[in-house]
């Protein structure tokens, strides 16, 4: 029900965040193809999974909007809408990713891996530009979307890769590290910048998060590391506990930390003849 | 150049709701779709308590969010600042919903009336089954403006180019005009008072005033 203090939106559901849950997977995966590239190791399997998790976010969109047969329209507005440019990058990347998988030519593998990469960022910007949503237009968002999808893309990529595995598994220790420092940016930043209600869940999120998708499977990666790859089951937990988390996270944010902007006066009323104005109210908001 | 805005007098609103039920009228909006809303706002902690009804909508913005993350071009601005929503176009991915900060975007996914069934007379006057699955919102009674300047009244003066809230208010709490113009009501109006525009910090350069004190009567 709306009313004065912010509230959870209803517009976008689960559909909508599994599109940046599939979406950033996709794009990171198709991304850490560059460092099966450089092994001269296959990276077919990365183009395809990476290509069909991206078709199934966007296809979880499709299933959500109301007019679902005007879908099209969604190219309409490529000057100002992140929107309508994660549809044109997305159409370009299928095109050229099927180029890379038909051929298999390094240029087209690089050229598929640059275009995932402005898939995530058109991703990471249509959360920035929901003025509506505190949680969501915070500017530190944006980078830690970014990570996310690379984090998930990496850990994914393990499963793929022989000769890259130890270079993949250094990548994802730098992406976690990268990972946690982003969400303690945006943390911090949204203590101020987001109702009360919002604060609350990113307080609650936080510790497990922390912990669960970044100190154990960075003590994960590096022990196996520092028994020489001997044991590789615990580089598979640490990625699927660096993958689960990113997801889990990006369902948060966009389901449960999605509060409205709410209302505000800045100066109540005067009232009467003789009555006089005064401070406002932000309900839903910290003093 | 003309902006049409709406200008609300917090002094005078009484929160009596008329502006709701006129505009829901007029427009035959389905249950829980209220485009004009009075909000029933405290003030203060126990015992120094005080209320202020604040009529909310769309804010008509000038750098309106909605529009800028539109991905099918169905928001646009009019040059004379009103906010539209083509219902043709848009597919109902609710992106303006969550980018405007007045929470002033509806998206209903079935038709309904305020006692079921297949609505009452009004109702069915105005049912526009485009409507349904996309963005709706305040429009100012964009028709009616436009119904009216076009017989070369003015807006804001004469009742049958204004819009319905407006005409409605039992208080005159409610004004509408071009505030280009220097010399309109409104352009008095927030000229002589003390007045403040919502979330302007979010750069959206809101269409929407409210008046709170006489000028130069602030913080008495």
């Amino acid at each position: 029900m709306r009313g004065i203090t912010p509230y959870r939106q209803n517009y976008w559901d689960w559909r909508a965040a599994g599109n940046f849950m599939y979406g950033g997977t996709g794009s990171g995966l198709i991304i850490s193809s560059l460092l099966a590239l450089a092994y001269d190791e296959p990276t077919l399997l990365h183009i395809v999974i990476g290509l069909v998790f991206m078709a199934t976010g966007l296809g979880l969109v499709w299933l959500e909007i109301g007019r679902p047969f005007r879908a099209l329209n969604v190219f309409l507005h490529p000057q100002r809408s992140w929107m309508t440019r994660e549809g044109f990058v997305a159409t370009v990347a299928f095109g050229v990713g099927a180029a890379a998988i038909w051929f298999g030519h390094p240029l087209l593998i690089a050229g598929t891996a640059a275009l995932a990469l402005l898939f995530l960022y058109c991703q990471a910007r249509i959360l920035r530009a929901s003025k509506g949503i505190p949680a969501w237009r915070e500017p530190t968002l944006a980078p830690l979307i970014v990570a996310t999808g690379l984090t998930e893309g990496v850990a994914a990529s393990l499963a793929l890769v022989s000769a890259a595995f130890t270079m993949t598994m250094v990548a994802l220790v730098v992406l976690l590290t990268l990972r946690a420092w982003s969400w303690r940016r945006y943390r911090l930043a949204s203590e101020t910048a987001v109702p009360t209600a919002a604060a609350r869940v990113l307080a609650a999120f936080s510790v497990p998060f922390l912990l669960l998708g970044h100190a154990l499977p960075l003590a994960l990666l590096i022990a196996d590391m520092a028994l020489g790859n001997r044991y590789p089951a615990l580089t598979y937990f640490a990625a699927v506990l660096a993958f689960g988390s990113g997801w889990a996270f990006k369902f948060m944010v966009v389901r449960y930390a999605a509060q409205t902007q709410g209302f505000a006066i800045i100066h109540r009323p005067a009232r009467g003849p003789r009555g006089s104005g005064g401070g406002g109210v932000k309900p839903g908001w910290g003093s | 150049m003309t902006r049409y805005v709406m200008v609300a007098d917090l002094r005078r609103c009484v929160g009596c709701q008329t502006c709701t039920a006129a505009c829901r009228h007029i427009n035959g909006t389905p249950p829980g779709v209220q485009w004009r809303r009075v909000l029933d706002m405290e003030i203060g902690v126990y015992p120094n308590v005080h209320r202020a009804f604040v009529p909310v909508g769309c804010q008509h913005c000038s750098d309106p969010p909605c529009l800028d993350v539109c991905p099918s071009t169905a928001t646009r601005k009019r040059d004379d600042g009103i906010v539209t929503i083509d219902y043709d176009i848009c597919i109902g991915c609710s992106y303006c919903a969550v980018a405007c900060p007045y929470d002033a975007r509806y998206k209903v996914s079935r038709a309904e009336f305020a006692y079921g069934g297949e609505g009452m007379a009004n109702e069915q006057a105005v049912f526009d089954p485009r409507r349904i699955n996309v963005a709706t919102k305040c429009t100012f009674c964009v028709d009616r403006i436009d119904a009216g300047t076009a017989k070369g009244l003015t807006p804001g003066v004469d009742p049958e180019a204004t819009p319905a809230c407006v005409n409605s208010c039992i208080a005159q709490a409610l004004h509408f005009g071009d505030i280009d113009d220097p010399e309109s009501n409104v352009s008095k109006l927030v000229r002589d008072n003390e007045h403040f525009r919502m979330h302007e910090e979010l750069g959206t350069n809101p269409g929407f005033y409210y008046l709170w004190d006489a000028a130069g009567e602030e913080e008495k």
